[in-house]
């Protein structure tokens, strides 16, 4: 089952789609999100997003500046003010 | 009677008004149909945002160390009204209905003993806010220079509201904008932005959700941004009721001016034959006198 990562910004939804995992930089260390991820809500410091889209493969990085992650049943969602 | 010169002036002067309005409207349908797709990209940000910031408002109780954009400064004496109008004109009464929105509301709260204070976004409100109101502008924030307002212009804006609000220079905002219902339809709509009104939205699930920092250190973060979301969004619906009501206005007009070649025509028609009827009057009486 994998997990369901959104990104989102003011201007448009950047990505939504099914991942392995997401690191994320918050603002008291970073987490990693895994699918059944016990529900969490964390503000998050100017950095690197890393996302794998499957187990093993090279993450890809995505920047993002005032953002705020929020984990639930149906996912991860990062909302960021800017990215890339 | 005009001659017919002048008649074929006036004609001319009218059809080539008819080409800028049509021209206008034509540029105004292609924008409106971008600025729609715009406001629509941005809606799940604003939705996202709005529940969050809803389910965390309704965990913290209302205290004294709560933030002041939620909980307000104690005082309802001084209210800053944001009135957000477009740059350009040739949109009908698009702005001229914002504008009049934000006086009548002016008008209320002035009766009501309060202190009216304005911070203007756009062009087009400046003057005839000036005119009634010449002491009480606070600010104003220009976007001609943008081609667009988009986020970066909302940020800035939300940057010297929220310096203002610190600096305890008003203690309610409300923000006054044009809402986009449909193409003919624009709504000058109000809506209260400081103290931030608690979205309300329905709590999904009974979850425990864990947060990290603690709700308010958390919400105290969140409620600029949500205001800054705000402000977005009311520059993204201003910017598609604008095209609504430009591409409105302008087919209207073309199709006045329509008319008016029209008539201008036929009147023209009819001096040219009269002239003529007469002048062939004069030719025969002539060759009878003979």
């Amino acid at each position: 089952m994998p997990l369901h990562f959104e990104l989102v910004t003011p201007a448009r939804l950047v990505l939504s789609e099914p991942v392995y995992m997401v690191n994320v930089p918050g603002t008291e260390g970073e987490f990693g999100v895994l699918e059944g991820h016990a529900p969490f809500t964390s503000t998050i410091k100017d950095g690197v997003i890393r996302v794998w889209r499957s187990a093993g493969a090279a993450p890809e990085e995505i920047p993002v500046k005032g953002g705020f992650a929020e984990v639930s049943a149906s996912g991860l969602t990062v909302l960021a003010e800017h990215v890339g | 009677m005009a001659s017919l010169k002048e008649l074929k002036g006036r004609i001319n002067s009218v059809k080539s008004t008819q080409k800028i309005t049509k021209a206008k409207q034509m540029v105004a349908a292609a924008k409106l149909r971008k600025a729609q797709a715009a406001a629509e990209a941005a809606r799940p940000y604003a939705q996202r945002l709005a529940q969050v910031v809803g389910s965390l408002a309704s965990r913290v109780t209302p205290s004294a160390s709560s933030p002041k954009l939620l909980a307000g400064t104690g005082k309802t004496q001084v209210h800053l009204l944001v009135v957000a109008n477009s740059d350009r004109g040739l949109c009908g009464a698009f702005n001229a209905n914002i504008v009049k929105a934000a006086k009548l509301k002016a008008a209320e709260l002035t009766a009501d003993g309060k202190t009216v204070l304005f911070y203007l976004v756009g062009r087009k409100g400046r003057a005839p806010i000036r005119r009634d109101y010449p002491q009480a502008i606070l600010g104003q924030f220009d976007t001609t220079q943008v081609r667009e307002p988009g986020f970066a212009e909302a940020e800035a804006i939300a940057g010297e509201l929220l310096a203002l609000f610190d600096a305890g220079r008003f203690d309610i905002a409300h923000l006054f904008y044009g809402k986009f219902k449909s193409a003919l339809v624009q709504e000058p709509t109000v809506q209260q932005i400081v103290p931030v009104p608690t979205p309300t939205v329905a709590i999904s699930d009974g979850a425990v959700v864990e947060y990290e920092p603690d709700e308010e250190t958390i919400l105290a973060e969140l409620l600029p941004r949500y205001l800054r979301t705000q402000l977005f969004g009311a520059l993204l619906e201003n910017l598609a009721s604008e095209q609504g009501a430009s591409m409105t206005a302008m087919d209207n007009a073309t199709r006045n001016a329509g008319e008016l070649i029209k008539k201008l025509t036929i009147q023209y028609n009819r001096s040219r034959q009269a002239a003529i009827t007469t002048e062939l009057i004069e030719i025969i009486a002539g060759a009878e006198a003979l």
